[in-house]
């Protein structure tokens, strides 16, 4: 099993293995965790450069932490003032409840078209409701136009990453991945030759296919417009060429205003890439005779959404903008890299929406992948609180769990439990420590250290030693030095 | 001044000379050190594992033991972090209204070791001696949550003797992360490996912080590998002097 996922990632929550076994074949592949923490390394430092330089970085944070609070506490009425203006202009908002109904309307608009081909703009919306595969399987050949999504299209690969989905896969293996589908036998690893290759490969597509697909990083209710950010310009084809434009969009996408975007691309392009501004920023209102599109489709997705904006402090989870500064900055992803997340939303945010998008399925391990360092939330470019949401998911899981009669000789629920009846009273956690010093001395060496344990004290010693416990606890040093100082003050403190 | 100590539950289990040397140290400047006896725990390994009723149930026991104590002071990042990070939203949701209160008006009075020695008692040379090379591990908490900034390079910068070196990636957790260690028991290991590799680059003889957990983590590979380094809690560097050396140097 471990094997199958270092061959083939599965990223369906519902299907994945759990994140302590999915990581395995992982941690022990050096190619892999060399490609994920180079490429971050460099995204951090780009990142941490443009951060430093904005003197109201804090300021921004807080802006854009508000705008998107303010557009999901009214999320209702920004969305239909959306339709309203989108329609209004030309465009057509149909609405999704889940992901089937997503992929059944898109399909649906493909038919209308007679689309057998299709381009697409990057979009992690069409991965999270699996719409590649399930439009192969109606007959319909899907042509990613991103960079990333290219490599990982013709390699037969998954996505680790949000905004650079083929992270994990290094120079070399891209090259080895276009020259065999490309059929370029003496293509170099040189970037140049690399992009000239997509390029001819993705200029066919952009001349020949009138349909396209897209996602979108903002939603503005006040025009009806659709805004979507990238850097290699595929997507201002995809925007500018085809007859018919369908976007696939997140209900909490939207923003209230135009100004908005005055925030949000500041604090996205810093926070995703490193960039003062993204290479293209495209923006388009409905449609207009003669130029670019003269159908445009949006499906508005929830997906689950709606339940998490029902839940006052998981809702903050809603207000993602999608950069993935808590995947680069987390030195969990650090070492794992996106795949073992089971989802197409891997990293701290992937550990707090997956779970709540996909009702709770995979919660039981990606709240707890976490060593709660703070990192995401610090970086994070609208505040979210990942620990505190994680915290809450966690609780959630815990209180389901315990229900489970199964678990109650489970070492893990056995020992908080048992700590917790301790914690509650001085006399009883003195006498456990006391049992426990005569309890480890079997286990501690003439060194005065452990270097096995059994259980889920293994899983400790597995990598590191613990010093046996010492023969005087802190507490009893403490009464001992005041019974000699002086007699009363002992007294006086019991 | 008077203050009392909360020891915490895994210093008075694992490293009673911490607490040692909070005491010696906290006196030597001056302070007149209390210690409640029926003190344990601060509910932070339940609450960070999902028991948020037993966490509840341990911070209200503190709380009612603490809440007429001048001053606490905590040698460990992560506890006061554990505090004043998640007790306000534990009696929010469980707890009355005098909880809330009693807790709010406690809150302030609660500081960690290098925050009391720093910004309550106003003091940076406390006459420690420690001629060795020492580098600082920032903790997480203490780094995050707390924003200790530079109050402990200030202390370790007053240390006689003591050769300070920079720590790379200074920022980054070592992977502890309390259950984590166990439930990810592999990934912890793998963020512990890149983190150890920081550690011996720097050199340095000793890795110090201000939270055993994160020492007790590193340590425990340092013993496992031979490292050739030790980890020691900077309250035992601040109380060493020439006529009684830090334990962790016999």
């Amino acid at each position: 099993m471990s094997h199958a996922v270092a061959s083939h990632p599965i990223l369906d929550p519902t299907l994945a293995p759990p994140f302590p076994q999915a990581v395995l074949p992982v941690l022990r592949n050096p190619q892999l965790r060399k490609n994920v923490s180079h490429a971050i390394d460099v995204i951090q430092a780009k990142r941490a450069k443009l951060v430093a330089e904005k003197k109201d970085w804090q300021e921004l944070r807080s802006a854009a932490s508000a705008i998107r609070a303010h557009a999901l506490e009214n999320l209702g009425a920004y969305l239909e003032e959306f339709e309203t203006r989108c329609t209004a202009a030309g465009g057509t908002v149909h609405w999704a409840a889940d992901a089937a109904d997503a992929r059944r309307i898109i399909l649906g608009l493909l038919r209308e078209e007679n689309a057998s081909d299709v381009i697409k703009i990057k979009t992690m919306t069409s991965a999270e409701i699996q719409l590649n595969p399930f439009l192969e399987a109606a007959g319909v050949n899907v042509f990613e136009t991103d960079l990333a999504e290219i490599i990982l299209q013709l390699g037969d690969e998954e996505p680790s990453h949000i905004v650079v989905p083929a992270l994990h896969i290094n120079r070399s293996q891209v090259r080895e991945i276009f020259a065999r589908r490309m059929g370029l036998k003496d293509l170099s690893d040189d970037p140049h030759a690399l992009t000239a290759a997509a390029r001819t490969y993705l200029r066919q597509k952009f001349l020949k296919i009138p349909t396209a697909i897209s996602g979108a990083n903002f939603l503005i209710a006040e025009t009806g417009g659709v805004a979507v950010v990238e850097s290699e310009g595929n997507g201002r084809m995809c925007l500018t060429l085809p007859k018919t434009m369908i976007t696939l969009a997140g209900i909490e996408k939207v923003l209230p205003r135009f100004q908005d975007l005055e925030v949000m691309l500041q604090v996205l392009a810093r926070s995703a890439t490193g960039e003062r501004m993204n290479p293209y920023n495209s923006l388009w209102t409905g449609v207009t005779p003669g130029d670019g599109p003269q159908r445009f489709h949006v499906v508005l997705l929830d997906n689950g959404r709606s339940s998490i904006l029902g839940k006052p402090k998981q809702r903050q989870t809603l207000k993602c903008i999608r950069c993935a500064a808590c995947m680069n900055a987390c030195p969990v992803y650090r070492q794992t890299g996106g795949h073992a997340y089971g989802s197409v939303y891997p990293g701290p945010i992937g550990a707090i929406l997956t779970p709540q998008l996909m009702q709770m399925h995979h919660a039981q391990s990606l709240p707890f992948a976490s060593s709660l360092c703070g990192a995401c939330y610090e970086v994070c470019p609208v505040k979210i609180d990942i620990p505190e949401v994680l915290l809450e998911l966690r609780s959630q899981v815990v209180n389901q769990e315990r229900k489970d009669f199964a678990r109650f000789f489970d070492p893990m629920y056995l020992g908080l439990r048992v700590a917790n009846l301790l914690f509650g009273s001085s006399r009883l956690f003195h006498a456990s420590q006391r049992m426990g010093r005569i309890g480890l001395r079997f286990f501690t060496r003439k060194d005065g250290w452990i270097h096995s344990l059994p259980s889920v004290g293994g899983k400790w010693t597995q990598t590191r030693d613990l010093r046996g416990l010492p023969s005087q606890n802190f507490h009893e040093w403490w009464a001992a030095r005041a019974a000699q100082t002086s007699p009363l003050s002992i007294k006086e403190a019991k | 001044m008077r203050a009392s100590l909360f020891i915490t539950c895994y210093n008075d289990t694992l490293f009673p000379e911490t607490g040692r040397a909070v005491v010696s140290l906290l006196e030597r400047l001056g302070v007149q050190l209390d210690f409640h006896p029926k003190q344990t725990c601060c509910g932070q390994m339940h609450a960070n594992t999902g028991f948020r009723g037993e966490a509840f149930s341990q911070a209200k026991r503190l709380l009612r033991l603490y809440q007429d104590t001048e001053t606490v002071v905590i040698p460990s990042s992560s506890c006061v972090a554990m505090m004043r990070d998640q007790y306000p939203g534990l009696f929010e949701e469980l707890g009355s209204e005098s909880l809330r209160s009693d807790f709010a008006a406690l809150l302030p009075r609660i500081f960690e070791l290098s925050e009391f020695i720093v910004d309550r008692l106003g003091i940076e040379d406390v006459g420690a001696y420690f001629p060795h090379k020492v580098t600082y591990h920032a903790s997480c908490h203490g780094l995050r949550a707390l924003h200790l900034g530079d109050r402990p390079y200030r202390l370790l910068a007053k240390v006689r003797g003591l050769e300070l070196v920079p720590l790379p990636n200074v920022d980054r957790c070592c992977g502890f992360g309390g259950t984590f260690s166990v439930k990810n028991a592999e990934v912890s290991s793998a963020m512990l490996a890149v983190k150890l590799q920081d550690v011996v680059s720097t050199g340095a003889e000793f890795c110090t912080a201000l939270d055993n957990s994160c020492l007790m983590h590193l340590g425990g590979a340092m013993h496992r590998q031979y490292a050739g380094m030790k980890t020691i809690h900077m309250a035992e560097i601040l109380a060493a002097t020439e006529g009684s050396p830090a334990e962790a140097t016999h």
